[in-house]
């Protein structure tokens, strides 16, 4: 065996160790999340809440520009290609569907992945090297249960409504340059939008988003968990947080459309 | 003035190595109920590894670590927290949680397993406090403090639950002399008032003699010496003398590497 086949052995077995571990990370969580709550092991919600405020209501000022913008862009777009048909009526109804369906769950979510995934690794990560996670175990307090499951519902929770305000911000936007610069009728944008959604759209972007904060949380904690090596590996696993998250969170979009597209 | 020489802590024939590497060959040594029990050694003898074993972070390859008898090793993840309940540790940084006030610190492990009234835990983090002498600065931030001060805060979150165990890890390093002095003396007199049994791990020679009723001296993953103060400090063994006295010639070596020197460079 040549020494570059050994090395990418190397790499693909700590692939699979990390997707490993990363799985009982998850099953670990949910166990703190579903089973010990009725085990009289309460939720902290106090902590969950001052995540919520961290992740979300702070995201939300960022999620609404980059999701006005996308709306003005979508509409553009769309209209310079339907104009050749004579079409720039149904821009209205493609902005609405792909806004929903895709860009606006996908669009929040990577802006989170870079916020928020980024921002848990270096905080716990720092935590790990500073051995506060290991005072945590040493009194006998699941740091899972005290640091990562508060992240993990503020995520869960906070990424689908940002994902409703983007869809709304979105299709403002949308409106904004559809009955400004292109000359669509105000009530006819509306009345187009209402009718080209259907409520299994929104919903599929939804049930994405709550994949994606799922993604962002796992492997912003779980990133921070490994973290070895002082500052630098804090740096380190920083960068690896967001990257991957972003990966992930692209791969599983595309998956999820896959079986949308099949299966509704 | 003890009252019974009751072995608390046995630690029998531990082993433990990393990627093959051995840290830990063979440990053996026994701690009595309410006393100072030192362990010295260099940088990189397994110290720390050793005190890991202890507070059950890491688990041995082999051997056994008895505290009231029963082997710790063996514990589950629920019997571990059970043990864990027992005993308070001082790390060597604090590791005091940023996030929260000096106060929340000293009372999160009395929120997390009582269900004592906030003011009860009020009045307790209160006394704790007061009793490293850090009483007027309960609303501050760790960072907001300074190293010494940390410790001390991270001494009194360690006594929260009223351990009959503290471990220290180098609870002294990087402190000045009059701060060594204030830690060094707690510990005595957690030991010798309350009935605390004390497990510390320095290398710093003075406050490990002025503390301890026993030590050992580990030098590359074994128990080299062990007695009293008195024992160690007369000891025979040329390379616990180099220790103690801080020589730089003497059978412990500077250089840790494997090959010769000159090998080495013409290699370049």
């Amino acid at each position: 065996m040549s020494s570059a086949e050994a090395r990418s052995e190397g790499r693909t077995m700590l692939f699979l160790r990390h997707l490993t571990s990363i799985s009982c990370f998850f099953v670990e969580t949910m166990k703190w999340t579903l089973v010990k709550p009725f085990q009289g092991k309460p939720l902290r919600l106090r902590s969950a809440i001052a995540q919520m405020d961290e992740v979300g209501v702070k995201s939300i000022p960022i999620v609404a520009l980059v999701s006005f913008v996308i709306g003005v862009i979508l509409v553009l777009q769309t209209a310079y290609q339907l104009d050749k048909f004579g079409a720039v009526g149904f821009a209205a109804s493609l902005a609405g569907v792909a806004l929903t369906r895709e860009m606006a769950p996908l669009l929040t979510a990577i802006v989170l992945a870079g916020r928020v995934s980024a921002a848990f690794t270096a905080e716990l990560g720092t935590m790990m090297v500073t051995e506060e996670i290991t005072a945590l175990e040493v009194m006998a307090i699941s740091p899972v249960a005290y640091l990562v499951v508060p992240r993990f519902l503020a995520m869960v929770v906070m990424l689908p409504c940002l994902t409703v305000l983007s869809d709304v911000i979105g299709m403002a936007g949308g409106y904004f340059v559809g009955t400004l610069a292109i000359g669509i009728r105000p009530a006819l944008y509306i009345h187009d939008t209402i009718n080209a959604l259907l409520v299994k759209d929104i919903m599929s972007g939804l049930v994405k988003s709550v994949v994606f904060a799922v993604i962002i949380a796992m492997v912003g904690c779980y990133t921070a968990f490994v973290v070895k090596g002082g500052s630098e590996g804090v740096g380190k696993s920083t960068m690896i947080s967001v990257v991957t998250s972003l990966i992930s969170i692209i791969l599983a979009d595309c998956l999820f459309t896959a079986i949308f597209y099949m299966f509704m | 003035m003890r009252l019974a020489l009751e072995t608390l802590i046995e630690v029998k024939n531990l082993c433990k190595s990393f990627e093959g590497r051995p840290v830990l060959e063979g440990i053996n040594l026994a701690v009595e109920r309410g006393s100072v029990f030192v362990i010295m050694g260099g940088s990189g003898c397994g110290k720390t590894t050793l005190l890991r074993n202890l507070i059950g972070v890491i688990r041995p390859d082999s051997g056994q670590i008895l505290v009231g008898g029963e082997d710790i090793t063996l514990f589950d993840e629920k019997r571990m927290d059970g043990y864990r309940k027992r005993f308070g540790m001082l790390f060597q940084m604090g590791a005091l949680l940023n996030s929260l006030s000096v106060r929340d610190n000293i009372a999160l492990p009395l929120r997390e397993h009582t269900r004592l009234d906030e003011k009860i835990i009020g009045v307790m983090v209160k006394m704790k406090l007061e009793l490293v002498g850090l009483r007027d600065f309960e609303h501050l931030k760790p960072a907001q403090l300074s190293g010494g001060m940390q410790k001390r805060v991270a001494l009194a979150r360690a006594l929260a639950l009223d351990p009959e165990i503290v471990f220290y890890d180098e609870p002294t390093s990087g402190l000045d002399p009059v701060v060594t002095g204030v830690i060094s003396q707690l510990i005595l007199d957690l030991s010798k008032r309350m009935g605390i049994t004390s497990v510390v791990i320095t290398h710093d020679i003075g406050s490990a003699f002025m503390i301890a009723d026993k030590m050992v001296v580990l030098f590359r993953g074994k128990v080299v010496a062990e007695g009293t103060p008195q024992q160690i400090r007369e000891s025979p063994d040329p390379l616990v003398q180099q220790f103690i006295h801080g020589r730089p010639d003497g059978p412990i070596p500077l250089r840790q590497s494997s090959r010769d020197y000159l090998e080495d460079l013409l290699d370049i």
